[in-house]
């Protein structure tokens, strides 16, 4: 179980035959709390005089408080409850009583009353607790939420599966759990609640199940399911080396979304043909701050060095909303996802934007590099991120340093605005990346992340679809180069939507790259645009996802869409 | 049943309620406290947190209720206590509880 900054103890109870064994546990917690406690007072009453010892005292005094104790014990032994959850409730009940009082040096003594909580939890729960960074073994992690920045750890942690309380499908946590390609479940409202540090619990990613406690015959089943599943990787894989081409002969380039500058090499071993989408800002979210540009130079190179040659399109860094770097996060904003972040973030910091451009210029030398910035609103800021890039040229030009001048320009094309002002963007940019998550949130006004409207966020809205074809149509005739990246991308759902509207190029995890290549293989360009005209006459969201549900298992019957 | 007026300044916070439940916890008998000022419920007066959740602050009436062996002596024990101040201003004359109520 990994908690946040507190203790948070989930509701939790035991078998009657536990009973003992938690009432065992309490009475060592208060022992050993009472022992820590008089350790304690005696240095303050040496070091700083009895005045500021003596609030110890009332913290011997509650731990002594058999009344309290009485409390507690029955919670555990009337209603089977765990320890920690009865200690908790029953402290908890007490901080209430504290919070109502009218003296404020009375209601200050909440803070004691936690105090003396988290002294006991701390002895009730001893190892249950660990940090992810310290894990020894296998694990699996269950919390309410995971910040962008503690999901970015994962990978150099020994958790093997996540199950979260908050999320949606297409928040960042859950794209990183994603990328890291070991199963996550998310959006469980209460998951944290129902299991405790130590249950045995099977994460079923494909189903998004979390089953606590399995019985022998479930556990069998799944390590079954387990085998079939690297059988069928396994098959997919052997995709790999064909390439995405239509029955009539089109070849479509499937690029990969990247988070971690390993990823890219992965991304090519599935079959990848460059990297779409490096989001960046994956550097930035961890703990010592942002990195330098040596350590952004490296990070790009070694982007680069895994795509072995084939195209690397580089987003800068796309900071603020649900993404917060250490420094950032303390500051609140009523609304961030209409406040500073992605572009206008670098905007406002240049001499952050300056380094990270410099450090891209640089890797550029060593492959086929493009950049992009990302949530471009108007023409203004493109321009002005634009003539940044030529600032940091001129350092780089002044310092002697080799750089690559010629590095095409892009935009991310993720704003309503930008849809609208398409035509006038592709007088300027050197291609546009269509990023369909931020896209349609702000279409649909539906936050992503919001697990109470997120069912509204769907990329099969009427307006979705009229949007992209003609984002894409406008490009097409400026001849402007045109990929989407973004979830609708590695949904097979929507491949051959995008197909039929002109799309060429794709942007998408490196894990959906063999289904989606799968499906274009098996039908033809004709195919696929009349199913997309098709999908464009309906006027509701069910219409066009039913039809293209259809559409598609028409295709691949075996599939699960 | 003893009643006594709370008479330091800072009213019945932890400090006070730990050296009242310290006395208390010396008697056979059980002890109840009651802010009659607040018409407040009874708690065990040997409860360090039950004690300050009395939200008894200067000037408010406690009534000490003791059952047992010891009772008429405890009861007039805790309620001197209290008039004391709980005998922890170290500039007023300190008085010892009065055993004989």
């Amino acid at each position: 179980m990994l908690e946040a900054e507190e203790y948070r103890i989930p509701y939790r109870t035991v078998p009657a035959e536990a009973v003992q064994d938690e009432l065992a546990r309490l009475a060592s917690a208060f022992e050993h709390a009472l022992e820590e406690l008089s350790t304690q007072g005696e240095w303050l009453k040496t070091n700083l005089g009895r005045d500021a010892a003596s609030v110890f005292d009332w913290h011997v005094g509650v731990l002594k408080d058999q009344h309290l104790r009485d409390n507690i014990e029955n919670l555990i032994k009337d209603k089977c409850a765990a320890a920690a959850y009865a200690t908790s409730t029953v402290m908890l009940n007490y901080q209430r009583r504290f919070m109502q009082m009218t003296d404020p040096l009375l209601v200050e003594r909440i803070r004691d009353v936690q105090d003396i909580e988290k002294r006991l939890m701390r002895h009730i729960l001893g190892e249950a607790r660990e940090d992810l960074a310290h894990l020894t073994k296998p694990a699996i992690l269950v919390a309410h939420d995971l910040g962008p920045t503690q999901t970015a750890q994962l990978p150099d942690t020994k958790v093997i599966g996540v199950a979260l309380d908050a999320g949606a499908a297409t928040s960042h946590t859950a794209i990183l759990l994603r990328s890291w390609g070991r199963p996550g479940v998310i959006g469980l409202n209460d998951v944290s609640t129902r299991v405790s540090g130590g249950d045995l619990v099977i994460i079923d990613g494909s189903n998004q199940l979390v089953i606590a406690n399995p019985d022998d015959a479930t556990l069998e089943e799944y390590r079954a399911q387990e085998v079939a599943y690297h059988k069928l990787s396994g098959e997919l894989d052997e995709l790999r080396d064909l390439p995405a081409v239509t029955k009539d002969g089109h070849r479509i380039m499937l690029h990969c979304n990247v988070e971690f500058p390993t990823e890219s090499a992965v991304g090519v071993r599935k079959g990848g043909d460059g990297v779409g989408l490096y989001r960046t800002e994956f550097l930035f979210l961890r703990p010592e701050g942002p990195p330098s540009e040596e350590e952004q130079y490296e990070a790009y190179r070694q982007v680069i060095r895994g795509a072995e040659d084939r195209p690397v399109t580089i987003r800068t860094f796309d900071l603020g909303a649900d993404k917060y770097t250490q420094q950032r996060q303390y500051e609140q904003e009523r609304n961030p996802m209409l406040g500073l972040r992605s572009i206008r973030y670098s905007l406002q910091n240049l001499d952050m934007f300056k380094i990270q451009l410099r450090a891209i210029l640089r890797a550029s030398v060593h492959g086929n590099v493009r950049m992009m910035f990302p949530l471009i609103c108007s023409l203004m800021e493109f321009r002005q991120a634009k003539m940044t890039v030529h600032d940091a040229m001129e350092d780089l030009e002044e310092t002697g340093t080799d750089f690559n001048r010629n590095v095409s320009i892009g935009m991310m094309l993720e704003t309503p605005a930008a849809a609208v002002q398409v035509k006038e963007f592709c007088r300027e940019v050197g291609f546009v990346s269509i990023g369909t998550n931020d896209l349609i949130q702000y279409l649909l006004a539906v936050d992503r992340g919001n697990e109470r409207v997120s069912q509204s966020f769907s990329g099969s809205h009427p307006a979705v679809l009229r949007s992209l074809r003609d984002v894409v149509r406008a490009c097409t005739q400026a001849g402007i180069d045109c990929s989407l990246c973004g979830e609708m991308a590695g949904q097979p759902l929507y491949t051959l939507f995008l197909m039929g509207i002109g799309l060429r190029q794709l942007s998408m995890a490196p894990a959906n790259i063999p289904e989606v290549k799968k499906l274009i293989r098996l039908v033809t360009t004709a195919q696929a645009q009349r199913i997309a005209r098709r999908a464009l006459s309906f006027d509701t969201e069910r219409q066009v996802t039913n039809y293209l549900r259809d559409e598609t298992r028409k295709v691949l019957p075996e599939d699960p869409i | 049943m003893r009643d006594a007026t709370v008479v330091n300044r800072e009213g019945l916070h932890a400090r006070p309620a730990s050296r009242f439940v310290d006395r208390a916890s010396t008697f056979a008998s059980a002890i109840t406290v009651q802010n009659v000022s607040r018409d407040g419920e009874l708690v065990d007066g040997k409860s360090a947190m039950q004690m300050v959740l009395l939200e008894a602050t200067q000037g408010c009436v406690l009534r000490v209720t003791a059952r047992g062996g010891d009772a008429h002596e405890a009861a007039g024990s805790l309620a001197a206590f209290i008039e004391a101040g709980f005998e922890l201003d170290p500039h007023q004359n300190t008085q010892q509880p009065d055993h004989a109520g």
